[in-house]
């Protein structure tokens, strides 16, 4: 164990300028703040699933439970709690469950909040195929990366005249260089080969041939990724006919959103797909992507098994890459087994059921 | 225009290789001749078209010069133009009463000439059957889409594509079968884009009452005339609460108007993913431009590829018919490898809009059973025949059965 430490801490000292995303923080063997947010509905039964599978695992990770909700900041703009805020600047590194967004409460979603307090640039949602949970798709291995911050997401929208509505797209030549910066990066971090870029230039000239502009400028920096540029809807196409022909695909806002809700259902679905937000400044939030569920809250019958991914993501990223892979493999295990596996997956365990078989496999691998 | 149904067929036994009409229907053929001079020469040629939609269906160009239409033929880029020659072939085969008018569209030139004049030759005829021009995105942004100007200056409004799973084509999923509508000539094909300053810009997404209406009111007429029980509309309106709300609002409005028909809306990214598990659960769904574009492409993927899925563009007086998801197919063009199912069934759909529903139904019949039965099939679907053989095996079947109708006279 102590090998373990040290020879991470060298790597990290050492490859800081190879691996400037993968390692963020972290002194010598030491142990880690992470900042957890359980979120609402089944967020705090799965947060607690996945503490207690850590535990098993003896991750160094300190727990910092913050909650968020939105409250009126001084001048009447609406913001998370202070204490959220300054618990995630110092640690950097966040893990959030499902959080509501009560229709008309007079504020923006939660998650839009969080968006803007840390500039939440880039989404990164890993599609690995479960080997454990068939579904038609197999061998899935791709990641989407999406521009998170504008595009048609931008929110400015008006009514020009009665009947007639404007939605403006928004692409700035700053927010596309970050976004592909960010894609070559985490090719290179994580050894993919290719990089393509999905666009409409063809009908949105200026707007996609900006963003494809900035790309191929990024992809000059990296000669060793591969770089391709392929139509949105020739890469739906093709993704419903043979999703191994993918590796890393980057994209502005609205074709990330449908893309990755796309290859999320080619491995099963947004309750096993693990997502990741990364923002400037070196802040990164992994989360869980689907619902609150409030019809099985508190029933012991959610399945932790997107968080807990989305968790192992977040490990990765701290470079524990050992324990990543122990409780990752555990994971797949159980659900492989099919003797223990929660009501969305197919079986009848509880959610309880679920966690400390996956405890039981992680302490076995020790 | 009555349908002259041919009372039999016959094999000439002349040089010329081909299905004739016998000497019984040529004196109904000359009474429509003179029938359609008069329409021709009565009110102006367009008089049929430019009146107020009935709630009947569109009513087809009136045929002139001896019973015979006259189809615009856009041959496109890539695969296009040999696809086109193989339905002229099997039109020319069957002796289908339609001459087709080629206009060539030359998508390097930056001048509008080319679609200029394609453009008015649909408006002439009425109707076109076209393969994908191709946009060079290295263009500057004042070239526009020619695909996409004609689409916009016909107002071809609706683009119609039926998905269906054929029991020849081995695909993940199976019993799809799924129509979707999609508003054909805004929303995010506005091509309005502006640099605010340098580095940043603007495109706009236009939706507009008016035509969110006209969709949705043809999505649920058509779902009516198709006996269809349901429409799924499909939006952001969660984020795009204006725009896209404004789109759900007016298929609400039009739903209320039609109550045997259960209307209910998706939002986009979960449609994807519901698309991928389990396309089942769909029957008709009508949307905006672009989410179209993702979702025909998506429906066109799970039935079995671009190759077999045509497409409909239609107006109130114009229709153009093409492939469903407007692939040029430049790395396969001329190499006899590419897949003529979707154009011979787009140019089916066309003789059904020209009412000539019999030889529709012959030359359709003729390719499902190439399809399913005889299992010919290109690469893209798994098989290993050429463009030629699996058009040689159409024209087969269809000599077959028309041999077949003619021995049960």
């Amino acid at each position: 164990m102590a090998g373990n430490a040290w020879r991470s801490t060298v790597s990290r000292v050492l490859g800081a300028v190879k691996n400037q995303t993968s390692v963020t923080r972290g002194f010598a063997g030491g142990i880690q703040t992470v900042t957890i947010i359980p979120g609402d509905g089944i967020g705090p039964e799965i947060s607690d699933a996945v503490i207690k599978i850590f535990d098993s695992a003896q991750v160094p990770i300190h727990w910092e439970e913050r909650n968020v909700t939105a409250i009126k900041g001084p001048g009447g703009k609406w913001m998370i709690p202070p204490e959220a805020k300054e618990s995630m600047d110092k640690s950097k590194i966040g893990l959030k469950g499902p959080l509501k967004t009560p229709i008309a409460a007079g504020h923006p979603s939660m998650n839009l909040l969080l968006r803007k307090t840390f500039d939440l640039y880039a989404n990164v949602r890993p599609c690995v195929s479960i080997e454990g949970y068939k579904t038609p798709y197999t061998d899935v291995d791709l990641v989407t990366i999406r521009e998170n911050t504008e595009g048609e997401y931008s929110g400015i929208e008006h009514v020009i005249v009665d009947g007639v509505v404007q939605s403006i797209k928004l692409i700035t030549e700053n927010a596309s260089q970050r976004i592909a910066q960010f894609a070559f990066e985490y090719a290179r971090n994580n050894q993919r080969s290719t990089v393509t870029a999905v666009h409409k230039a063809n009908i949105m000239r200026m707007s996609d041939g900006l963003f494809l502009r900035k790309c191929r400028d990024v992809a000059e920096n990296y000669k060793d990724i591969k770089f391709t540029e392929m139509y949105l809807d020739t890469v739906c196409l093709n993704m419903v006919q043979d999703p191994t022909s993918f590796d890393v695909l980057v994209m502005p806002n609205l074709y990330g959103d449908i893309l990755s809700d796309l290859c999320a259902g080619l491995i099963g679905g947004l309750g096993v797909t693990p997502s990741g937000n990364i923002g400037a400044n070196g802040v990164a939030i992994f989360e869980s992507v689907h619902g609150t569920a409030p019809d099985i809250a508190g029933k012991d019958l959610a399945n932790p098994t997107a968080l807990l991914l989305s968790a192992v993501m977040m490990l990765r990223h701290m470079g524990l890459h050992d324990h990543a892979k122990k409780i990752e493999k555990a994971c797949y295990d159980t659900i492989e087994s099919e003797t223990v596996r929660t009501k969305d997956l197919g079986g009848n365990a509880k959610c309880s059921e679920f966690t400390n078989e996956i405890c039981r496999r992680v302490q076995d691998q020790d | 225009m009555s349908m002259t149904r041919p009372a039999s067929f016959s094999i000439a036994s002349s040089g010329r290789r081909c299905l004739t009409m016998s000497k019984l229907i040529r004196p109904l053929f000359l009474r429509d001749r003179l029938g359609s001079a008069a329409q021709v020469f009565g009110v102006a040629g367009s008089s049929r078209r430019g009146k107020a939609w009935d709630s009947n269906k569109i009513i087809p160009p009136p045929a002139k010069y001896g019973g015979r239409h006259t189809v615009t033929m856009i041959p496109g880029d890539g695969i296009g133009p040999e696809l086109l020659r193989h339905v002229q072939e099997v039109f020319r085969y069957s002796c289908v009463p339609v001459d087709f008018e080629v206009v060539h569209v030359n998508s390097a030139m930056t001048e509008e000439d080319d679609i200029d004049d394609a453009i008015t030759a649909i408006r002439r005829n009425g109707v076109a059957l076209k393969g994908n021009i191709e946009t060079s995105h290295t263009m500057p942004p004042s070239h526009k889409s020619r695909n996409n100007l004609l689409r916009t200056s016909l107002d071809l409004y609706a683009n119609v594509i039926h998905c269906q799973s054929l029991p020849g084509v081995q695909t993940r999923h199976r019993d799809i079968d799924i129509m979707i509508i999609r508003e054909n000539t805004e929303g995010e094909y506005s091509s309005l884009e502006h640099e605010s300053v340098p580095g940043v810009v603007e495109s706009l997404k236009i939706i507009t009452k008016s035509n969110s209406l006209r969709i949705a009111d043809y999505a649920f007429r058509l779902a009516r005339e198709k006996g269809r029980k349901r429409v799924t509309a499909v939006h952001k309106a969660n984020i795009m609460k204006l725009g896209d709300g404004l789109f759900l609002q007016c298929c609400k409005e039009v739903a209320s108007g039609y109550p045997d028909i259960v209307f209910d809306s998706m939002i986009v990214d979960n449609t994807t993913m519901q698309l991928v598990s389990k396309p089942q659960q769909f029957d008709v769904m009508v949307m905006p431009n672009l989410y179209g574009n993702v979702v025909s492409n998506v429906c066109a993927g799970l039935v079995g590829g671009p190759g077999l899925v045509p497409g409909a563009n239609l107006g109130r007086d114009y229709a153009v018919f093409e492939t469903a998801t407007r692939n040029t197919g430049k790395s396969i063009a001329n190499k006899n490898t590419a897949n003529p199912t979707a154009m011979l069934l787009a140019s089916c759909m066309m003789l059904d809009h020209l009412q000539l529903h019999d030889y529709a139904a012959l030359i359709r019949s003729a390719i499902l059973r190439t399809m399913n039965e005889t299992r010919m099939h290109t690469a893209d679907i798994g098989g290993q025949g050429t463009t030629s053989e699996v058009v040689q095996s159409i024209m087969r079947l269809m000599q077959g059965a028309s041999l077949r109708s003619a021995a049960a006279f």
